[in-house]
């Protein structure tokens, strides 16, 4: 019986690393962004039907990048998480503090028990009240690690240009025109190509919703908010 | 072995229901009491009076604001029509607490159902899955804490409001009409027969419930009336294509100031 090689946990954890940026890195981009009356997200995502961004709970949204099957499982298990525990204490007691610290040990453990990390980057967005309460964005990686992020949070491949696209333009308490504008041109310019709004997905955490907060914005509404600039 | 994980994971993620997420993470928490035959009946609020009317624009959802605990009043102000998503509603009659947590649990199964599909369930899937609601509730139902609700909603598909009633078992039954549930159902319903017509206008179908309403508060003890000193009147609530609206309390408190007065001057026979 032949022996089974001995592969080093640095060196396993390297391999695992690269294999899940490579898949990450395949994956079309998605950008937060803070604006005047809640949160912005806008995802490259030429499909109508299979969303990337979605709703978790009242004033909670979530977004993947990567491998869809990987990224949906986490989804449904967010709302599931979220549902019982508003269920079982209050609908205010739902936070997206305990989603990404969940989110962060599933990855966390998948990442170092399985063979195969998962190949996704996923985000938990939670807006703050009109009362001055801050909003809160989550970036929990392949690997569990998690940050949390201010303004702006860019995933996917292009991440970190279009990181360094929004150091430079974004600016605080933009209107929702302005914000989906910026938001699509650091998809665009970062890509060197121009996005229709057949190729995005937006979606917002709108602070002035009654309750559930969660609103997609359908092609038409984008185009005319798109169109705004022009 | 494998064959067996694989149709785990694929069975547990084509599931979108609440309640059966509910019943692996958190059973303790579904409705439905231990059964304990040997326990006496308990003597706990119970809702009075829900009606529900169909008419041109939807339906129109109706309930005494009374809850009742054997011959005293213990409350006067809860709701008993409650929102179970934008386009339907459940009116609770029975034993209050397991209804109200009925409510709250048909509605998150509803929200839950919706973001994990990312679409709506039909009417007929939510007035099913209430059925089934309050089947899980036979056994308490059997100690005297019943829970009968009546569930409404706009079809979008067939573009009509549509109304449902239950027993206790579950039973599901479609009433085309007008339906009323509770101590004063009876009442409520012997009511409607007289006022309902087809295609009523808002105002009307407005008038005809709180009519129903005043006469079931009138012959039934458990059932209350429109109190005029304490302010509390009968909440009223619309279904109809463009989502769950309120009928505001001062216009619910001119029609029932009009039906009195009505009343008032027949009696005197002005």
């Amino acid at each position: 019986m032949p022996l089974p090689y001995y592969v080093s946990p640095e060196q396993m954890m390297k391999d695992k690393a690269e294999y899940a940026r490579k898949g990450i890195a395949r994956g079309r981009s998605i950008v937060t962004l803070e604006y005047r009356d809640g949160i912005l997200l806008v995802a490259e995502n030429p499909s109508s039907l299979l969303h990337k961004v979605s709703e978790i709970y009242d004033r909670i949204a979530f977004a993947g990048v990567g491998k869809y099957n990987e990224f949906e499982n986490l989804r449904i298990a967010g709302i599931r998480h979220a549902d019982v525990k508003g269920y079982s204490y209050s609908r205010g007691d739902v936070t997206a503090k305990a989603l990404a610290n969940a989110y962060s040990q599933a990855l966390g453990n998948i990442f170092t028990q399985d063979i195969k990390p998962f190949e996704v980057e996923v985000l938990v967005a939670e807006v703050g009240d009109a009362n001055g309460a801050k909003n809160e964005i989550y970036h929990i990686l392949y690997d569990g690690t998690i940050e949390d992020e201010h303004n702006y949070a860019a995933m996917g491949g292009q991440a970190d240009e279009i990181r360094r696209f929004l150091k430079d333009h974004y600016q605080a308490g933009a209107s929702l025109e302005d914000a989906v504008q910026l938001g699509v041109r650091a998809l665009s310019v970062t890509q060197n190509k121009t996005l229709s709004e057949r190729d995005l997905e937006v979606a917002v955490l709108d602070r002035t919703k009654e309750r559930r907060k969660f609103r997609r914005i359908p092609p038409e509404a984008l185009s005319q908010l798109l169109g705004a600039a022009k | 072995m494998n064959d067996e994980r694989w149709l785990h994971l694929f069975n547990d993620y084509a599931n979108s229901s609440f309640v059966d997420a509910l019943r692996r993470q958190s059973p303790h928490l579904l409705p439905g009491a231990e059964p304990r035959p040997e326990a006496p009946e308990v003597v706990v609020p119970h809702g009075t009076t829900v009606l529900a009317i169909r008419y041109r624009d939807g339906v129109i959802m109706a309930g005494d604001r009374q809850a009742t605990a054997g011959y005293q009043v213990a409350s006067r102000r809860i709701e008993k029509i409650f929102k179970s998503d934008d386009l339907s509603g459940v009116g609770i009659a029975g034993a209050a607490g397991p209804a109200m947590e009925m409510a709250k649990l048909f509605q998150t199964e509803l929200e839950h159902y919706e973001k994990v599909e990312g679409d709506n369930l039909s009417l007929e899937g939510k007035a099913n899955k209430l059925g089934q609601m309050i089947r899980m509730n036979l056994q308490a139902a059997m100690m005297g804490l019943a829970v009968v609700p009546i569930f409404a909603g706009f079809d979008e598909k067939a573009g009509v409001g549509r109304l449902f009633k239950y027993d206790i078992t579950g039973g599901r039954y479609e009433e085309k009409d007008y339906d009323a549930q509770g101590s004063g159902s009876k009442d409520a319903r012997d009511s409607l027969k007289k006022l309902w017509r087809r295609d009523m206008g808002r105002d009307d179908a407005l008038r005809c419930a709180l009519e129903a309403l005043i006469d079931a508060a009138d012959e039934d003890v458990g059932t209350g009336g429109p109190d005029l000193i304490r302010g509390i009147f009968p909440t009223v609530k619309t279904i109809t294509r463009s989502g769950f609206g309120e009928v505001a309390d001062d216009e619910v408190r001119r029609v029932c100031e009009v039906i009195a007065g009505e009343r008032t001057k027949a009696e005197r026979g002005a």
